[in-house]
């Protein structure tokens, strides 16, 4: 069966800033595949590149057994696309952007119809479908946004970021829908900073930082490779600003992150761990409130293999 | 493939009617604007108004195109829908000229009214419909391509209607619109052969039954040229924004 996506060597170089450096990976057909990372890994540039919004500085990809140099266009028909930015057109009733979807892919006039009707009413949009775009809450325009990118009845769907700025209510429909695509056979490719809604949605996952890819696996068996070392987390009875950056010094070879008042200590031996805390309470005149072995977690695994807090992919998107 | 791109640059221009027509950039830069010249203009000196009207209906078709690709690029590239279009399969040039051609049936509408209300309102009867058609129709692309090149240089609206004044109130005052190309000094004469509207101009003023600066046959061959020369930088200019 011909892959879904398969990149080679795909790199992007904006004005000598590289944004994806040469990264390598395959999506099977029918996976929920995540492309998981900070703000400015190169998610969406990679995106754009395989969508054909950006041409690959050096390398290259196929998109359901298309080149993306030369067979763009044909690539397109079989693809669908949910930008991070949901881009209908503010004019347009729910039912016209759909529409218009539907005539840009020579959907013939009957069908058209009929498929506008059931992507309105399976997207919960069908008592609005002759209000504006403009006039939708941002729930309602995220779905619309996807209901348009699947007027086709693409076989791919890539969503950008498509929780982003949603509330948790709209954040959690998204996701069950996410979960029907992938039941009705629809490869999906996702981006996200958001380590739950990756674990929950993927099949398999490919973290990347700052434009490499550090590892892919399915969430298992990337939470597995955090399982070899437990994490332990601690807290002071006084919060201590620097506890993080003194506990790391000294607990070499550990990763050591601080996340709110909390420090959370992955690898090393228990033993040497607890000495080391337990001396710098005393050193510092506080006494430790609490310990505890953390389940691990894709966030750990997350912290394992990149080596970053997993608060750098909430706060560089201003967090939820 | 062709035929995918020829339907989806219709839709494309059936979609910017539906949407953006009623804009009030579009309006007030592509109805109001020349409509106020040409009443200022009338109301001037209406005795002599006849041989003002190929100048103000070629200025129609100017500021009607022009200012409609503002409204149907730049609005779509700051929303971000213009990389909507994209995504779908058809080709970046498909994309402009659905663009292109939406400026196009705009600026055919208003100059239509421009110009029937004049014949009938002045009695302008000796028009020559085929040569009119023939200089009109290819100036309305010309100026929508200007536009579009033009609009795909900046991002906003405004910027866009900003820089496109520059060519618009050059054209209007080298090109014939309100003063003949023979009075004009040897060196600016110069530039106005270099300006589409000067073609414009002239060949309505033919189609009229007045006397031209250029054979009509050259007005309609430059104005054709012109079309290309106009959308290909464009397309080239828009595909670097997407490298």
């Amino acid at each position: 069966m011909v892959k879904a996506i398969e990149v080679s060597r795909l790199s992007k170089t904006y004005d000598g800033v590289v944004a994806v450096d040469g990264i390598s990976f395959e999506v099977e057909t029918g996976e929920v595949f995540g492309f998981l990372g900070p703000n400015g890994a190169g998610k969406t540039t990679t995106i754009r590149m395989l969508t054909g919004l950006s041409r690959p500085t050096a390398g290259g990809a196929r998109v359901l057994g298309y080149d993306i140099a030369s067979e763009m266009v044909k690539a397109k028909k079989g693809f669908g696309v949910v930008p991070e930015q949901s881009n209908m057109w503010d004019e347009l009733s729910g039912r016209d952007n759909l529409i218009f979807m539907g005539q840009l892919y020579g959907i013939n006039s009957h069908e058209r119809k009929t498929r506008v009707e059931e992507l309105l009413k399976t997207f919960g949009l069908y008592e609005r479908k002759d209000s504006k775009f403009a006039a939708y809450s941002r729930g309602m325009k995220r779905a619309l946004t996807i209901a348009a990118a699947l007027v086709h009845k693409p076989r791919l769907l890539f969503l950008d970021e498509p929780t982003v700025g949603l509330d948790v209510v709209a954040a959690r429909a998204l996701r069950a829908i996410i979960k029907r695509l992938k039941e009705s056979g629809i490869t999906v490719f996702l981006t996200t900073h958001y380590l739950e809604e990756a674990d929950m949605l993927c099949d398999r996952i490919a973290l990347l930082v700052k434009g490499k890819i550090v590892a892919i696996d399915t969430p298992i068996s990337l939470k597995a490779m955090a399982e070899e070392k437990p994490a332990l987390e601690i807290s002071f009875k006084t919060p201590l600003n620097k506890a993080s950056d003194e506990l790391g010094r000294r607990l070499t070879g550990m990763a050591v992150v601080r996340v709110d008042d909390k420090i959370l200590i992955y690898g090393g031996d228990a033993d040497i761990v607890l000495h080391a805390i337990l001396d710098y309470a005393t050193e510092n005149g506080t006494q430790v409130a609490a310990i505890t072995s953390v389940k691990p977690s894709l966030e750990d695994a997350f912290v394992k293999l990149t080596g970053l807090s997993p608060q750098v992919m909430a706060v560089e998107k201003g967090g939820r | 493939m062709w035929y995918e791109n020829l339907r989806s640059i219709y839709y494309i221009a059936l979609k910017d009617m539906k949407t953006y027509y009623l804009k009030p950039p579009a309006i007030s830069w592509g109805i109001i604007f020349p409509v106020a010249w040409i009443l200022a203009f009338y109301l001037r000196n209406p005795r002599n108004f006849e041989e003002l009207v190929p100048g103000l209906i070629a200025m129609t078709v100017l500021f009607s195109t022009t200012a409609m690709e503002v409204v149907v690029i730049n609005f779509e590239l700051r929303i971000g829908s213009l990389e909507r279009l994209l995504l779908a399969p058809v080709s970046l040039s498909g994309v402009l000229l659905g663009k292109v051609l939406g400026g196009t049936i705009f600026g055919l509408m208003i100059t239509a009214v421009i110009t029937i209300a004049s014949v009938l309102s002045l009695g302008l009867f000796n028009v020559n419909i085929l040569y009119l058609l023939l200089i009109l129709l290819p100036s309305l692309l010309v100026f929508s391509s200007l536009g579009a090149l033009l609009c795909v240089l900046v991002k906003e609206v405004f910027e866009a209607q900003t820089l496109a004044n520059l060519p618009r109130f050059l054209m209007v005052f080298l090109s014939g619109v309100f003063l003949p190309i023979s009075s004009l000094p040897p060196v600016l004469k110069q530039i106005a052969y270099i300006l589409p509207l000067t073609y414009t101009v002239d060949g309505i003023r033919q189609s009229f039954g007045g006397a031209g600066d250029i054979a009509i046959a050259i007005d309609i061959v430059v104005l054709v040229a012109l079309i290309p020369v106009l959308i290909l930088p464009a397309t080239r200019l828009l595909a670097r924004r997407f490298v």
